[in-house]
Order: C-alpha cells, then sequence, then structure tokens
C-alpha cells in the first residue's frame, strides 16, 4: 500500500528555484536579523548591546559587499535605455540595475543608522533608546532601569527587519510581495518610533500615531491591490502591465488601483495629502530613527512607487501623469511653506522630507527613459541620485540634531539654536552645508540632485512643472538659509545649548555625511555615471 | 636686439615694483635706481632704433609675441608688441623725456619722505606708457592703458594727505574711465567684427568692412582718445590734475598719458581712412580743444594751469592733424614730439620757479625773476619760443605744417588753427611776462633762488631739444619714416603758396606777442587777481565752465538717479521681498492649522485625499 502510494501518479510538486547568490544580501540581512533575536535571547546583558552593534554592522558591511558583487555581476548594458539583471525568486522579486543600487544605498543609510543607534556617549552611557519600554513614563521602575543600566538592544533586529523590508520593498515584482515588505519594513519603525529615552509620551504618542496612520494607508494599499488583481489576473507588475496596454478590463476598475495602490506609497514616501503623519512622528521618534526613516524609509517607498508605476501601469501614464502632477505641486509648496513657520528642527527637517517628495515626484512624473545615444539623465537615474543626496544630507542633519543638547536631552527648538556657530563652528557648519544642499545650492550634492529632477521632468516634456520646481526650492531656500542665518549671524541666547561631544560614532556620521554632500556636488560624475548606467527596470 | 622690445617694458616693470616692495632701507638709493631703470630703458629704446634706422623702410616692423594671453574658444589673444617706426619715436620720448624727468625729481622731491615709492610709480607710469605704444593687440595696449590710468592716478594723488590732491586723482580717474568704456566697446566691436583684436589684422581688415562699422569704431576710439588726451567734452580732469608734483604734471603733458590718445588715433589709421564721418568727429574735437585750451590759457594766473590749458590747445592741434587723414598723421606725431620737449621743458622750468617761491603757483606773485633764476628763464625762454611758433624753434615746424595741412582740408578749420597760434603767442608771452619780466610782487617771506644743478641739467637739455627739435622735419625725414605706417600723404595745393602762408603765421604770432606785451606791460600788473573782468576772462578762468557743465549735465542726474534707486530698493524692492516673505509667513501660519495633532483628522485627511485622487484620475480619463 505504502509503495503503491508512492508510486501513484501524482503530480510532481517542483521546488521553487531561488536564485540564492542573486539575493544574497537579502539573506544576509534576514540572517542577522534572525541571529540578533537569538543574541537577544540567550547572549548575556552586559555585554548584549555591543554584541548586537558589532553584528548589525558587520552584517549590513557584508550585505553591501555583496551587493557590490551582485550588481557588478548583472548583465552589461551600455546605455540607460534597457534593462539589465533578471527577475528571480519565482517572480517575486526584480534584481536589476535600480533595485541593485536602491539596495547599496539603503545598505548604506542602514550603516550610518546604525552607527548613531549605538551611540552611547550623549546620555551617560546609554543608547538613545528607553531601557525597558513597559515601564510608564516618569514613573518609578523608570528610574530604577535608568539607575540599574537597562538597555534595549532589540532595536538593532528591529532595525534589521526594517532594512531587510526595505530592501525588499524596492525590488518587490508583485504587488503581495510589495505589501509584505511594506508591513515588514512597517511594523518594526513602528516599535522603534516609540523607543524614546526622552520625552517619551511624545515618542509613544508619534508610535501610535504612526502605526494607525499606515495601517490605514496599508488598507487603501491592500485594496488596490485587490482592485488590480481583479483587473488583470495577476499580482505580477509585468502581467498587470500587460493587461494595461492591451486595456482588457474594466477601465474604471484599473483607475480605482491605480488611486488606491498610489495613496499606499505616497503614504509612506509623506507627499501632500499624506504628509500629515511625517512632522508628527519625525519629532517623537528618537532622533537616530527619524534618521533611519527619513533616509531609508523615503529611498525604498519611492523606488517602489517609481517601479510599480513605470512597469505596472506605465501603460496609462497618460492617466496618471496629470494627478501626480498636481500633488507633486502642493507637496512642494506645503512642505516649503508649512516649514517657515515651524519652530522645532525636527519638525522643520520633517516639512523640508515633504518638500523633497514633491521635487522628486517632478523628477518621477518626467517618466523619461532616454533616448538612444543621448546621455541626458533619465528618470529613475535622477531620482536615484536625488535620494543619495537626499539621503545623506538627512542623515547628517539628524545627527547634528542628537549633539545639541541641554539638561532635558535634545534641544529642538530653534531659537535655542542661535549662534550656535560661534560656539561650536565645525557642528554648525556641517549643519550648514546640510541646509545648503537641501536647498540645492552649488557646490553641494542636493544642487546635482534638482538639476537631475528637473532635467528629466524638462526632457518629459514638462517644463512648465520646472519652473515652478525652481520656483517653490526658491520658496524652500528661505527656511533652510534662515537656519544658517539664526546659527552663524544671531546672538547666542543666555542659557544656549551645550553641544555634547559624541564619541567617535556619530563624528564619522557627520563626516561622511559632510563628505558625501560635498563629493556628489563637486565630483558628481560617478554616482550619476552609476545612477545612469543602472539601467532600466525589468519587467 | 630688435626682438627686445618686452625688455624696454620689463625694466622699469621690474624696478617700480621693486622699490614698492623693499623696504625702508632703501630710501637712500630708491631714487637712483628708478631714474637708472629709466636711463637703461633709453639707451636700450636708442640702440634698436639705431639698428631700426639701419634697415630698409619695408622691414622695419618687429612683432614679437611673448605668449598667449587668453585663448578662450574663438577669443584668442597673443601677448604681442611691435617695435615699428612710429613706436620706436615714441620709446624714445617716453624713455627720453621720461629719464630727464627722472632726474630733476632727484632733486626736486628731495625732502619727501615718500620719494621712493613716487619714483616706483613713474617706473610704472613709463612701464604703461611703453605697454600702450609697443602693444601689437588693442587688449594688450588696453592693458598699457589701464595702467596709465592707474598711474596717472597714483601720481596725481601722491599728496594724498590734500583732499584736492585725493578729489583730483579720483576726478581724473572717473573722467578717464568714460574714455575707457569707449576704448573697451571698441576692442568689443572689433572682435565682433573680425574676430580679433590684432591691431595689424584689424588694420587689415577695416578698409573692408561696412561704413557703419568702421564709423562706430572711430568714434568709439575718439571717446577713448579724448579722455586719456583730456579732448572736449572729457577735458576737465586736467586741470585738476595740477594737483600731482609738477614732474608728474611734466610727465603727464609731455611724454606719456595725454599723447596717448593721439597715438591712439595715427595706430589706428586704417580705421580712420576708412571713416569720412570719424575723421571729421576727430577734426572738430581737435579744433574746439585747441580753442577752448588756448583760451582757458589766456585766464589762468596759476602758472601751472596756464601751462596745463596750453597742453589741451597744443593736444588739441595734434589731434586735427590726426584728423586730417594720411596728410596729418606724420605732423601730428612731429608735433606731439617737439610738444613733449617744449613742453616738459616749461614744466620742469614751472617746476623750478615754485621750487624758488615755496611752491606758489600764483604768477601774480611772481615778476622780474629772470635776474633771480638765470637758468630757469633762459631755458623756459627757449620753450616759449618754441611753443608760440617763432623760427627757427620746434614749436614753429611742426605747427606751421599742421596749419598748412589744415588749410589744405579747409579753409575755416585752417583759420582756427590760425587764430589758436595768436592766441598761444598771446597767453604765452603773458606768461613770460609775469612770471619773468614785470616788476616784483612777490610775498614778503619768499626768497627766490636758482634750483641745484640736478635740476637745471634736465631743463638745459630739454631747453636744447625745443630749438633744435626742428631737425627731424629736415628733408621731410618724419613723414618719410613714418609712411610705412600711416600710409603715404597726397601734397594739397594751397591757394597761396606755403612759404606765404608761413609768412601769415609768423605775423599772427607777432600780433599774439605784441598784443601781450602792450596789454601787460601798459599798466603794473596786480598782486591780487582783479575781481572787475569781461565776461570771457570770466569764463576763462571758470574752464569755460565745463565742470559746471558736467555737474548739471552728468553728476546731479545721477545723484538724483541714484536717490531715486535708493528709494526704490529700499520700498519697492526691498518692500515687495519683504511682502513676499511676510505673506509666506501669513500662509504658513494659516497652513499649519490643519495640522492638529489628533490622528482623526489626519486619517480624515486621507480619507478625503483618496476621494480627490480618484476623482482626479476619473476626471483627466473622461476629458
Amino acid at each position: 500500500m505504502l509503495t503503491s502510494f508512492l508510486e501513484a501518479d501524482l503530480p510532481m510538486i517542483e521546488a521553487p528555484e531561488i536564485e540564492y547568490a542573486l539575493l544574497a544580501p537579502l539573506f544576509i540581512v534576514t540572517g542577522v536579523a534572525v541571529l540578533g533575536v537569538l543574541v537577544e535571547a540567550f547572549w548575556p546583558r552586559s555585554s548584549r548591546f555591543l554584541v548586537q552593534t558589532v553584528l548589525a554592522v558587520l552584517g549590513i558591511v557584508a550585505a553591501l559587499v555583496d551587493t557590490v558583487v551582485v550588481y557588478t555581476d548583472l548583465d552589461r548594458v551600455d546605455s540607460a535605455l534597457k534593462a539589465r539583471g533578471q527577475v528571480a525568486g519565482e517572480g517575486a522579486l526584480s534584481v536589476d540595475g535600480p533595485g541593485v543600487v536602491t539596495w547599496g544605498l539603503l545598505l548604506v543609510f542602514g550603516l550610518l543608522s546604525m552607527l548613531l543607534f549605538a551611540e552611547r556617549r550623549l546620555e551617560g552611557g546609554l543608547s538613545a533608546f528607553t531601557g525597558r519600554a513597559a515601564d510608564a513614563p516618569g514613573s518609578a521602575s523608570e528610574a530604577e532601569a535608568v539607575k540599574m543600566r537597562i538597555e534595549h538592544s532589540e532595536i538593532f533586529p528591529l532595525a534589521m527587519f526594517a532594512l531587510v523590508g526595505m530592501m525588499l520593498f524596492a525590488t518587490a515584482n508583485d504587488l503581495l510581495t510589495m505589501f509584505v515588505a511594506l508591513e515588514v519594513l512597517s511594523l518594526p519603525l513602528y516599535l522603534l518610533c516609540g523607543l524614546a529615552r526622552r520625552r517619551r509620551l511624545l515618542s509613544q504618542e508619534a508610535a501610535l500615531k504612526y502605526f494607525l496612520l499606515g495601517a490605514f494607508s496599508s488598507v487603501f494599499f491592500l485594496y488596490g491591490i485587490a482592485l488590480a488583481y481583479g483587473y488583470a489576473g495577476s499580482f505580477e507588475l509585468s502581467a498587470i502591465d500587460t493587461a494595461v496596454t492591451n486595456r482588457t478590463g474594466s477601465e474604471n476598475m484599473l483607475l480605482a488601483a491605480i488611486a488606491l495602490i498610489a495613496v499606499g506609497l505616497l503614504f509612506k514616501i509623506g507627499a501632500a495629502p499624506f504628509h500629515a503623519w511625517t512632522p508628527d512622528v519625525y519629532q517623537g521618534a528618537p532622533t537616530p530613527v527619524t534618521a533611519f526613516m527619513a533616509a531609508g524609509t523615503k529611498t525604498a517607498a519611492f523606488i517602489a512607487l517609481t517601479r510599480v508605476f513605470y512597469v505596472a501601469f506605465g501603460g496609462s501614464q497618460w492617466d496618471w501623469r496629470p494627478t501626480i502632477v498636481a500633488i507633486a505641486i502642493i507637496t512642494m509648496f506645503l512642505g516649503s511653506v508649512v516649514a517657515v513657520s515651524q519652530t522645532d528642527v525636527k519638525r522643520m527637517l520633517a516639512y523640508s522630507s515633504i518638500a523633497h517628495a514633491g521635487f522628486l515626484l517632478v523628477g518621477f512624473v518626467g517618466v523619461y527613459a532616454g533616448v538612444a545615444g543621448s546621455d541626458r539623465v533619465t528618470s529613475v537615474s535622477s531620482i536615484l541620485f536625488y535620494l543619495a543626496a537626499y539621503g545623506l544630507a538627512s542623515i547628517g542633519a539628524f545627527a547634528v540634531v542628537t549633539l545639541v543638547r541641554d539638561s532635558g536631552g535634545e534641544t529642538t527648538h530653534l531659537s535655542k539654536w542661535a549662534g550656535l556657530g560661534k560656539t561650536s563652528p565645525m557642528l554648525a557648519g556641517s549643519f550648514a552645508i546640510f541646509m545648503l544642499s537641501f536647498a540645492g545650492i552649488p557646490l553641494t550634492g542636493g544642487f546635482i540632485g534638482k538639476w537631475g529632477v528637473f532635467s528629466a521632468a524638462y526632457s518629459g516634456g514638462f517644463w512648465w512643472l520646472v519652473i515652478v520646481g525652481v520656483l517653490m526650492s526658491a520658496l524652500a531656500a528661505y527656511f533652510y538659509v534662515r537656519v544658517i542665518v539664526l546659527m552663524f549671524f544671531t546672538e547666542p541666547v543666555g542659557d544656549g545649548p551645550t553641544v555634547a561631544v559624541p564619541s567617535l560614532l556619530t563624528t564619522v556620521v557627520i563626516v561622511v555625511a559632510v563628505v558625501g554632500t560635498l563629493g556628489l556636488g563637486i565630483l558628481p560624475g560617478p554616482v550619476l555615471d552609476l545612477a545612469q548606467h543602472a539601467g532600466a527596470f525589468v519587467r | 636686439m630688435l626682438d627686445l622690445q618686452w625688455l624696454l617694458i620689463a625694466i622699469p616693470l621690474a624696478s617700480g615694483a621693486l622699490l614698492l616692495v623693499w623696504g625702508k632701507e632703501s630710501d637712500r638709493f630708491g631714487h637712483l635706481i628708478g631714474t637708472a631703470a629709466s636711463a637703461a630703458s633709453f639707451v636700450l629704446g636708442a640702440i634698436m632704433f639705431a639698428e631700426l634706422l639701419g634697415e630698409n623702410a619695408e622691414e622695419r616692423s618687429h612683432a614679437v609675441s611673448l605668449f598667449t594671453w587668453i585663448d578662450a574658444g574663438r577669443f584668442h589673444v597673443e601677448m604681442t608688441f611691435v617695435f615699428d617706426q612710429l613706436s620706436a619715436l615714441f620709446v624714445l620720448l617716453i624713455t627720453g623725456v621720461g629719464t630727464l624727468i627722472h632726474v630733476y625729481s632727484i632733486g626736486y622731491m628731495a625732502h619727501d619722505e615718500r620719494r621712493r615709492r613716487f619714483f616706483a610709480f613713474l617706473n610704472i607710469f613709463i612701464a604703461a606708457m611703453l605697454t600702450l605704444v609697443l602693444a601689437g593687440d588693442y587688449l594688450v595696449l588696453f592693458l598699457g592703458w589701464e595702467g596709465v590710468g592707474l598711474a596717472s592716478y597714483l601720481l596725481i594723488g601722491f599728496w594724498q594727505h590734500k583732499p584736492s590732491a585725493a578729489a583730483a586723482a579720483k576726478k581724473a580717474f572717473v573722467v578717464n574711465r568714460v574714455g575707457d568704456l569707449g576704448m573697451a566697446l571698441a576692442i568689443m566691436l572689433m572682435f565682433a567684427q573680425f574676430g580679433t583684436s590684432a591691431i595689424e589684422a584689424v588694420n587689415a581688415a577695416a578698409p573692408g568692412a561696412t561704413d557703419t562699422v568702421t564709423t562706430s569704431l572711430g568714434l568709439l576710439l575718439l571717446l577713448g582718445a579724448c579722455g586719456k588726451s583730456a579732448q572736449v567734452p572729457l577735458q576737465s580732469w586736467l586741470l585738476d590734475a595740477m594737483e600731482g608734483p609738477t614732474p608728474v604734471s611734466a610727465l603727464i603733458h609731455a611724454a606719456t598719458m595725454v599723447t596717448a590718445g593721439v597715438y591712439l588715433v595715427v595706430r589706428s589709421n586704417a580705421i580712420f581712412d576708412a571713416s569720412e564721418v570719424a575723421r571729421n568727429a576727430v577734426i572738430v574735437v581737435g579744433l574746439v580743444t585747441l580753442l577752448a585750451g588756448a583760451w582757458i590759457g589766456c585766464a589762468k594766473d596759476d602758472i601751472k594751469k596756464a601751462l596745463a590749458g596750453s597742453t589741451m590747445s597744443q593736444i588739441g592741434y595734434m589731434m586735427l592733424a590726426a584728423g586730417l587723414g594720411p596728410a596729418g598723421y606724420a605732423f601730428a606725431i612731429f608735433h606731439l614730439i617737439t610738444h613733449g620737449f617744449f613742453k616738459a621743458n616749461m614744466f620742469l622750468g614751472a617746476g623750478s620757479v615754485m621750487h624758488g617761491m615755496d611752491d606758489d603757483v600764483d604768477m601774480r606773485h611772481y615778476g622780474g625773476l629772470r635776474s633771480m633764476m638765470p637758468v630757469t628763464f633762459a631755458t623756459f625762454g627757449l620753450g616759449y619760443l618754441a611753443i608760440i611758433g617763432v623760427p627757427p624753434f620746434a614749436g614753429f615746424w611742426s605747427k606751421d605744417k599742421i596749419i598748412e595741412a589744415a588749410f589744405g582740408q579747409n579753409f575755416w578749420v585752417g583759420l582756427g588753427a590760425l587764430l589758436g597760434a595768436g592766441v598761444t603767442a598771446f597767453y604765452m608771452t603773458r606768461l613770460m611776462i609775469m612770471t619773468f619780466l614785470s616788476e616784483k610782487r612777490w610775498r614778503e617771506e619768499v626768497h627766490p633762488h636758482e634750483s641745484p644743478r640736478v635740476m637745471t641739467w634736465p631743463l638745459i637739455a630739454l631747453a636744447a631739444l625745443s630749438a633744435v627739435g626742428g631737425i627731424l622735419l629736415l628733408g621731410d625725414w618724419v613723414s618719410e619714416w613714418l609712411e610705412p605706417v600711416v600710409g603715404h600723404a597726397e601734397h594739397h595745393e594751397l591757394a597761396v603758396p606755403a612759404i606765404v602762408l608761413t609768412l601769415i603765421i609768423t605775423l599772427v604770432v607777432a600780433v599774439g606777442v605784441v598784443a601781450a606785451v602792450v596789454f601787460y606791460r601798459r599798466e603794473p600788473i596786480a598782486a591780487e587777481t582783479p575781481s572787475s573782468v569781461s565776461i570771457f576772462a570770466r569764463a576763462g578762468r571758470h574752464e569755460l565752465y565745463g565742470n559746471e557743465l558736467n555737474e548739471a549735465v552728468v553728476v546731479r542726474p545721477t545723484r538724483h538717479l541714484t536717490r531715486f534707486l535708493v528709494w526704490l530698493d529700499g520700498k519697492g524692492i526691498d518692500g515687495f521681498v519683504t511682502g513676499v516673505a511676510d505673506r509666506l509667513g501669513d500662509t504658513s501660519q494659516f497652513l499649519r492649522k490643519p495640522q492638529t495633532g489628533l490622528v482623526r483628522s489626519y486619517a480624515l485627511t486621507m480619507f478625503g485625499g483618496v476621494a480627490i485622487i480618484i476623482l482626479c484620475l476619473l476626471a483627466v480619463t473622461l476629458a
């Protein structure tokens, strides 16, 4: 009987074919995250934080090295017109030029963020994260936790899970994988947001808000996926593309799918009118987490948005481009204008990140894929470069924020920053460089980034949007320069903040960010070439 | 040797730089280095000139390109220097007279504690002027042009502790800027039209260019020339420039600076040959200036200002000659050279007088200095005879030729030039009488005395040149020498024989002299400037109201415009900008209101956003 069962003519279940070599960076980060959980369970508390730090940093470095290997192994193409790389993981992932470059960006941002996570000198030997999240803020047990020097070293595995979620998000080739990736990147971040050591109520409020609104947007995203499936009969981006090109299904269903999927993704990049969470969460979250989110989430979500809209909905771009143009303008305007009246550095940076989402959308809406024989910047490469410049400056700026402190922790009120240039010229100078890059002043990466996205939009036929964009960046320059004026040309207030002396970790982050920001501005060639030669998305 | 023209410039330039950076220990011998540099340049120039003499007439132009100065796209400028017949004469004049002025300055500036710096500036002045005349490209010429402007600024304002000197330096600089603008525009136009600013190439291309181009070029170059040569309407800086030490006045008026404009016109002869309008403009400017300068010269009691008016007038003669085309170029240069001799002579003589009169410049306080300063009187007298054009002194030959050529062009132009000669005789005689001849009117504390040897020797040398400078004309040497550069002159037949014209000119000069003698010997000269004088004298004293005109036409409107612009900037532009910023702040305050911090309102915003996006997409598709 047993043999008959074995010999029965049952259908063969084919083992899924996984391209382990191609996907190794993802496995490395996931493995490190799982290992981190095990370390959390079994390693003695006294040295756990250090072990987790080393593990995370080494893991990211290994993944970064492997990403470079993967990138060089992708089929070489000369121009940006063609795609390089392949669909992998049974159609779930697309390991292509833009995707792998995004991995690289995310891993660099992740590495810098981990260094900020690991900074323990600023709080007298403790991290910026609460020691015992379960304690009520201000309670006796919280004080006890501080006294016992308890720390949550889970932040590292959490961040690693978020990081792998981001990497998946940027390379997801079907909508379901994309949704899973979205949740994998979001859930750890919700937690991390609530773990601030100082101003814990604000931090917990931020976490809850982020969670609620994130869940809300996820629902729209999921509903959009369902409608897209209903329209195309598949989750795969290329299959949806075929359906859109052939116009097989109900037009209204497609439009609704586009709209709802857009909402989910626009929420993550912080575009208006789905930006409302950004200031509250950026302000409340522990600053290292804010840095990680600002750089990482935006990068991953923007590449995901670009991939979905270029690959799956590229055939109906004339339907969605006008709406995205409107969103881009509103986002640029809102971010730039509301930033003017902010009095808190972190909130100001949050609005700045909203404005940058708008500028990125300008490049995105150009949908310029390049022309044979021309070396003009494509939309995808302009976005990649912009994200690199923006991410570096963001992490650097938030790293500076962690250092300007008084007895209550970070002093984020802008008025307290007056005259910082006189007391700490190096620190204020670094911050000024980040501000100039955000404002898009030449010799910083931000300038080349803005030039890139505007150029892509122009090539895509949106010359008037470029004019609007330039006007908006003039508007945005106002509040960036205002901070510089405040730091350098205003007398310090009496009880000004003290600038804490950080350990090597934060110093390295700020130096790398400054060098990177200036390097991208003065010698943009290599990175611009890299982005340009990443090619198009695979389908 | 003929390729060493750069060295002519390099020697005084290096010396000037050295004197400026060397410390106080060089105060004792700095002036000697400066003088030696100028003399070395002169010796080198003389050797090169001698070599040039030995060559065939066609091969006397030697261009050397030191390096490529500017190479940007189509714009290509070589650092070229050309040593040819024209620049050779200028080199000799500049370095020769310049050296004599250096020597004189050793004595004149002996008690000035900044003498070393003065010599540095003199060297730089010489170097800049040499760059100007040796340049083979208009842009290189412009380099020298601006260098001359800078050096004159530094030297006119050398006694910077005097507010009047500082103001005069500033005025000279600013007025010159107007001319420089014309020069700069001309160079740009050359490049736009001919694709080059090399002098030879431009001169070669000019005959083929349209009238509009050559006329514009000519007028722009004339504007530049008016600035440097103090021609109407840019003459106003020249009289104020007398604030500088007297050797500077001599340098500016005789060997450098004011001759630059004449040089420019002669050097650009192809452009002026091609444009009748530009040529006529040069004639008009020259004629007006020569009469205006003579008028001013009649009215001034300040010896240096009277001489300055005379310079204006004489440069006017040169411009007039240059405007006559090939018929006049050589005579313009000839008069420029003879004028360089006798005007340097007289300015240094005036300096010598001032030296003896405790720096008093008012001729009404002079008188009877003949016996007190015999050498100065004798040398000055030779200069006087030369400038008014008494045969056989230098000025006679050159001025005679210009008036003759002017009559060849047009009767009225000739008449104007003739009238100028008479007036020149009048004011120069007046100056001689008031200074050297008439009765003593010295202030009590003044004890006139002859100047030291170091000052009188240059006077003697220059006086000799003033006397015999006319030999350059021997056998029409100057005309033939310059012919390869400025073109062949067709001889004009005059209505009367040349000898008759010469007699007439001499007669007019004699009338001028006699009139002055009658006028100023009849009754004693007042020791104070009389206030009740004719309207002509008053106008002359006010320099024909040139400054008032500038004030009314340029300065006051500019000031009003400035005030208006300041107002516009403050109220209009700043108001707009701050207004925008304020509105931005208001908008910002308004837009942040929805950011309540309440998660339910955020969710509502999102929901509204979703609805709007869906509607937008539908609307786009339906439309």
